[in-house]
């Protein structure tokens, strides 16, 4: 229904677009093979050493000692398609925020999304440990909702506080609702002491996971969610032209916006409730993509997708060998691998896309 | 923040007349007897006890309203029939059940509240919040006694407190009785043809305890392979582990001390993806052990050596 809205209004799209680049060939193919790398490289390494040969015999259905597939089929290529999954909806949510709210700090959790997904899943964490909905674990649940909560919460006390005419009353309401998701989060947190442990780890993210379970459960929202954003990618161009200017094209600014943000809402949600508030990836993957290739949104939301769940895979790779055969937190790495990439390509770059 | 400042002043005005009181106090002592003997025998006070950090600590006379701050203290001031004198307990010392629970936290010690109790003894297990600093400025003894690395840890900790409370020779007994029941277990667990692996789980998350932990020493005792021990090089302690690992390293027993915060039990274990795979999840040998018992370095160590014994011994004649 979405689509059919946005293909009517992008048919009759103005002038002032039409000299917007399209995705450049090479480097959609530059994703898709860095993609596959990135999951060969997750599927190869990890605590357990097991060879190329038993990894390709497992894929096509050979023969492979029982003890191996059933490492590799119950737990790692589980988690790497979570990984693409995730890395993928973050990156390409932080860009779809980017260009909603033409703000080159915002990342998938601005309106709150982060906070109250913590908030869920400290509090299902301490309360009601073990307990499942429906045959599905309390703390996914949680998180979704609590994430739901949040952004809704800033949308509907943005909107009664400007109208929703100013993009940064909506940014401000947001930074308001996660500073008070926060503080309850840290209250539960200090009286339950017991459960600190798990919720810290909650935090800072992972993928270890319910294997397949994960996997199918948060699919379809990710497929609604980069769906939507995918088809909204030249309107997200549009927007970059000023909210007036687009107006008057006949462009319904605030109706975009709003399918937009609830699309990249639903897919932060979806892979938070399962891997925790991975940091980072929603800022670096589209701002390099920015840099390093191009700035149409035609370019960027179809790459952050590619790169961002290359990066991540790759990302949980180092995850669980860096300190094998223990684990380190998946925000650890995205954030100490990202930030000096990013500096780099900033640096090589000479900011001039900034 | 701002809540904070009228009790910053207030500790202020008690330092001020702490300060004043231990001044008078000293200058009064030195011209008594010398008060120091770590051999005292029972009720004969003043005491002094060297804690693990160095630092000594002098009680004066035997004290009559003691404050616990640590659900181990508080387990074996009871143990050594110290309990009644003990006026109020942490949040978290919920063993033995007639222990005077209240709101005081060990986590996060709160000064004025621990004061109001008029406290002639503190017992913790770690200086958190100035903690020491606070008591010490109230000229109310603190006894601080962390977290143990094994049991000769522990029976020193039981001896501190007895001597601390009048109650050497209890503490003593206990320590006598603790030894001596463990030993028998460590006997009981006949050689074994291999080696049997254990995985001992803190919670849902993977975390594990290594040999170089309290509890790590048990499974050490005992004979068994502690499959965490390989983490030991970057996570020397607590490592959280990859999951492949655990399946991959096949233990023969788990013991899951996350009974209490994440309800985990062999079902649970037994549906997590890839677990059925594993020796003890197929032998049943998977068992749940009070969490509070395994995170703490109490006389209740002995009832948890029992659990692990038990199983242990099953693995074997099954073998």
């Amino acid at each position: 229904m979405t689509a059919t809205v946005t293909v009517s209004v992008v048919s009759e799209r103005p002038a002032a677009l039409a000299g917007m680049p399209r995705l450049p060939w090479p480097w959609a193919a530059a994703g898709l093979g860095a993609l596959v790398i990135c999951c060969a490289v997750g599927v190869l390494v990890g605590p357990v050493h097991i060879g190329v040969g038993a990894v390709v015999q497992a894929l096509i259905g050979g023969q492979v000692d029982p003890g191996q597939a059933n490492i590799l089929w119950s737990l790692r290529f589980p988690r790497v398609v979570l990984g693409v999954l995730v890395g993928g909806t973050l990156a390409v949510s932080g860009a779809a925020y980017q260009g909603v709210f033409r703000n080159p700090l915002a990342d998938p959790y601005l309106l709150g999304a982060a906070a109250g997904a913590n908030l869920g899943a400290t509090l299902a964490i301490a309360f009601a440990p073990g307990t499942s909905i429906l045959g599905v674990n309390i703390i996914p649940l949680a998180a979704f909702v609590g994430a739901g909560a949040a952004v809704a919460g800033a949308y509907a006390l943005g909107r009664s506080v400007t109208g929703l005419r100013s993009a940064t009353g909506l940014i401000l309401a947001g930074v308001a609702i996660a500073a008070f998701f926060n503080s309850i989060q840290s209250y539960v947190q200090q009286t339950q002491t017991a459960s600190i442990r798990q919720v810290y780890s909650w935090i800072l993210g992972r993928l270890v996971t319910a294997g397949w379970d994960d996997v199918l459960l948060i699919l379809p929202y990710v497929i609604l969610s980069a769906a939507a954003i995918f088809v909204h990618r030249r309107l997200l161009d549009a927007l970059t032209l000023g909210e007036d200017e687009v107006t008057s094209l006949g462009i319904p600014v605030r109706r975009v916006r709003l399918i937009v943000v609830v699309a990249a809402t639903l897919g932060t949600a979806a892979v938070v409730a399962v891997a925790g508030t991975i940091a980072f990836v929603g800022i670096i993957v589209p701002h390099a993509i920015r840099l390093l290739i191009g700035r149409s949104y035609r370019v960027v939301i179809p790459l952050s997708m590619l790169f961002g769940a290359a990066f991540l895979v790759l990302a949980d790779a180092g995850a669980r060998t860096v300190v094998a055969p223990a684990e380190l937190p998946i925000g650890v790495i995205t954030a100490f691998l990202g930030a000096p990439f990013f500096i780099a390509v900033m640096r090589s770059t000479r900011a001039a896309a900034l | 923040m701002r809540m904070h400042q009228p009790g910053a002043s207030a500790k202020l005005a008690f330092r001020f007349f702490a300060v004043a009181f231990v001044s008078v106090f000293l200058v009064a002592s030195c011209g008594g007897t010398p008060t120091s003997s770590t051999s005292a025998p029972a009720s004969h006070f003043p005491v002094s006890i060297t804690e693990p950090s160095g630092a000594i600590v002098t009680i004066a006379h035997q004290p009559h309203r003691v404050v616990s701050l640590s659900p181990t203290a508080t387990e074996m001031l009871f143990a050594i029939g110290a309990g009644s004198q003990v006026i109020a307990v942490d949040d978290q010392s919920n063993f033995p059940a007639n222990a005077p629970t209240t709101k005081l936290s060990g986590f996060t010690p709160n000064i004025e509240a621990i004061a109001a109790y008029t406290p002639d003894l503190v017992v913790a297990a770690e200086d958190t919040g100035s903690l020491v600093h606070g008591m010490q400025a109230l000229n109310v003894p603190i006894l601080l006694e962390p977290a143990a690395r094994n049991l000769d840890d522990s029976y020193l900790q039981i001896k501190q407190l007895g001597l601390a409370t009048g109650h050497s020779t209890q503490a003593d007994s206990l320590v006598a009785s603790m030894r001596s029941q463990v030993g028998a277990l460590v006997a009981s667990v006949s050689k074994p043809a291999r080696r049997l692996k254990v995985y001992h789980e803190l919670d849902n998350t993977f975390y594990s305890v290594t040999s170089a932990t309290f509890i790590g020493q048990a499974y050490k005792l005992l004979g068994l392979t502690n499959i965490a021990d390989a983490a030991t090089a970057a996570t020397p302690d607590y490592p959280q582990l990859s999951p492949e690992f655990i399946v991959s390293s096949n233990p023969d027993l788990i013991v899951l001390a996350d009974t209490k915060c994440c309800q985990q039990d062999l079902n649970a274990v037994a549906a997590r993806p890839g677990w059925r795979a594993i020796a003890a999840v197929k032998s049943g040998h998977v068992v749940g052990v009070d969490d509070d018992i395994a995170s703490r370095w109490g006389p209740r160590i002995v009832d948890f050596m029992r659990a692990v014994a038990s199983q242990v011994k099953q693995i074997e004649m099954a073998a």
